[in-house]
């Protein structure tokens, strides 16, 4: 069976955000981007099924500029056999994203769509159970565990209060959580054969999908910063901090 | 038009989050009406019912909704969904996982985690873990929202609301429940706790928590870990707070042993007070902490515990 990922290219994870001034949104340039953290959770989960023996093909899929190539090629690297980009150059949302992958899936007929369970950049944790609904396909989100056989996918899931464990019927969406498992690094001669792997490029026309976003920034800005706070001698001052001037105990 | 809020619950009681909602909601407009999904759950319909700013709940009751699936509520939300203006719930794991699927057959943007309303139709939400707060304006015929709870105050209880019975209409056969294996835990929600205590790596051992725990009694608090805790087996992942765990801003954070990275200063930095208790002085956790404390931990909590206690 076909299994399809898709992977989004975000600001590195160990990376600081800084607010442009005028408030306009993140400033993106000179900052190191990398591959989604959940996404590489969802690539790894693909490429061991496959190794497995359960999945025949692994192919990726990301909606972004040409600069996505490289998050794609990082996929490839790791295991996926091609991949796709629908390049756009616009800023695109989780809601186009969600039409654009249901559009792919069309094409592709994937048994299983692979997604993270949020981007750490918009933290939208939307674009998995969005095309899972467009596709009318369940969904397992938050996925930990998952078992793939010809027509069933057991998916246990990290809920509020501990794990909840669901079969789905085949063709599903899963989204991956952190404890999912650990992604394997990519090595230098599997990242030069990724060159020579197929990456196919679209245009959202030629998918016919609306990408336009829907919401619209008005403005972004720091957080409050917190007031600097003091060091305590030991923890009788502390207890007196907490009892008198925090007055929290 | 109205707002309809889908209430959180465990079939006997509304979760906290809820109230919480509410309040979001009414910032929103003035008519709210609560969903209350679930099997055998007429208990949290009546609590609902009793929310100051209700004006109606709407209860549907059936076997197809007791594990809150999200197909299925996705499903009856969207059978009234278009008779109202904004539609809004808790950005719980379970509100994360049907409003999506909502918000897309509406074609409509959701708005994610909403920690204020700037408009009815404008709203501010965190991005980047925290580290920016975009203020974001909807132009969809149907506002979708998730809320986080912590940014809004719990409604008030007093109100006398009507309650509508509605028929399930959800019968999703593509998802089928097999089992749950919750945490048991004596102590009050993590999400809702006004005293929360949490390790992280510098615990050492799932054991060593029961220094925390012990703290955490003495202090009628709830007990947190970061991902290198729960990573290390330490603690389940629902006690797991940060960007990809759960938001907390209660009255008083107590870190112990946790070097306070962007991920988990995303769940908590909210917080009324933040006392952090790490033995090295150049941890970042410090740089967010009210009172911050240089000592070995498996001295400080004992101490602080037993002058607690």
């Amino acid at each position: 069976m076909k299994v399809l990922v898709a992977v989004k290219r975000v600001i590195d994870y160990n990376a600081k955000p800084r607010v442009k001034p005028d408030g306009s949104g993140v400033d993106l340039s000179n900052v190191k981007m990398s591959m989604n953290p959940f996404d590489e959770i969802a690539v790894e989960e693909a490429v061991a099924l496959k190794e497995a023996g359960i999945a025949s093909e692994v192919v990726l899929v990301s909606i972004g500029t040409q600069a996505c190539q490289d998050v794609l090629r990082t996929g490839l690297a790791l295991g996926a056999d091609r991949a796709i980009l629908v390049q756009t150059d616009i800023q695109v949302q989780p809601l186009g994203v969600a039409k654009a992958l249901k559009a792919i899936c069309e094409r592709e007929q994937p048994s299983l769509l692979i997604l993270g369970k949020q981007a750490i950049d918009d933290d939208a944790c939307q674009t998995g159970q969005a095309v899972a609904a467009l596709l009318g396909w369940p969904q397992a989100t938050f996925a930990s565990n998952v078992e793939l056989s010809a027509d069933t996918v057991v998916v246990t899931r990290e809920v509020d209060g501990g794990l909840e464990t669901r079969a789905l019927s085949l063709p599903s969406v899963i989204t991956t959580d952190l404890r999912l498992n650990t992604p394997r690094y990519a090595s230098l001669p599997n990242i030069m054969k990724a060159k020579k792997k197929p990456l196919e490029t679209l245009s959202a026309t030629e998918l016919s999908v609306d990408l336009a976003p829907r919401l619209k920034t008005v403005s972004v800005r720091e957080p409050m910063a917190r007031e600097g706070g003091v060091l305590v001698a030991d923890v009788k001052a502390l207890i007196d901090k907490l009892r008198l001037e925090a007055k929290v105990i | 038009m109205a707002v309809l809020v889908i209430a959180e619950h465990d079939n006997r009681s509304l979760k906290s989050a809820t109230f919480n909602t509410v309040t979001a909601a009414l910032q929103m407009g003035s008519d709210v009406h609560v969903l209350v999904a679930g099997h055998q759950c007429s208990g949290p319909a009546k609590e609902a019912a009793g929310i100051v700013g209700v004006s109606r709940v709407l209860h549907a009751d059936g076997i197809e909704h007791a594990y809150a699936q999200a197909e299925n509520l996705a499903t009856q939300v969207l059978e009234r969904a278009r008779d109202y203006s904004h539609i809004v719930t808790a950005a719980s794991a379970v509100g994360k996982s049907f409003m999506p699927r909502v918000a897309a057959l509406l074609d409509s943007s959701q708005v994610s985690d909403v920690m204020a309303v700037v408009a009815s139709d404008t709203f501010v939400q965190p991005i980047y873990a925290g580290n920016a707060l975009a203020t974001v304006q909807t132009c969809d015929p149907i506002t979708v929202v998730t809320i986080r709870t912590t940014g809004f105050d719990p409604a008030l209880t007093g109100g006398q609301a009507v309650i509508e019975e509605i028929p399930v209409v959800a019968t999703f056969a593509l998802s089928r429940f097999i089992s749950q294996q919750l945490t048991r835990s004596d102590r009050p929600d993590l999400t809702a706790a006004s005293i929360v205590v949490s390790g992280g790596r510098g615990m050492g051992s799932a054991d060593n928590f029961k220094l925390l725990e012990n703290l955490a009694d003495n202090l009628g608090g709830a007990v947190g870990a970061s991902r290198a805790a729960v990573d290390a087996g330490f603690m389940p992942n629902d006690y797991q707070v940060g960007q990809t765990g759960k938001i907390v801003a209660p009255e008083l954070y107590i870190a112990v042993g946790i070097s306070g990275a962007i991920q988990h200063l995303a769940g908590m930095k909210d917080s009324k007070v933040i006392v952090a208790i790490n033995k090295d002085p150049d941890a970042p956790i410090f740089q967010v902490a009210d009172y911050g404390l240089v000592a070995d931990l498996f001295e400080a909590v004992p101490e602080l515990a037993e002058a607690l206690g």
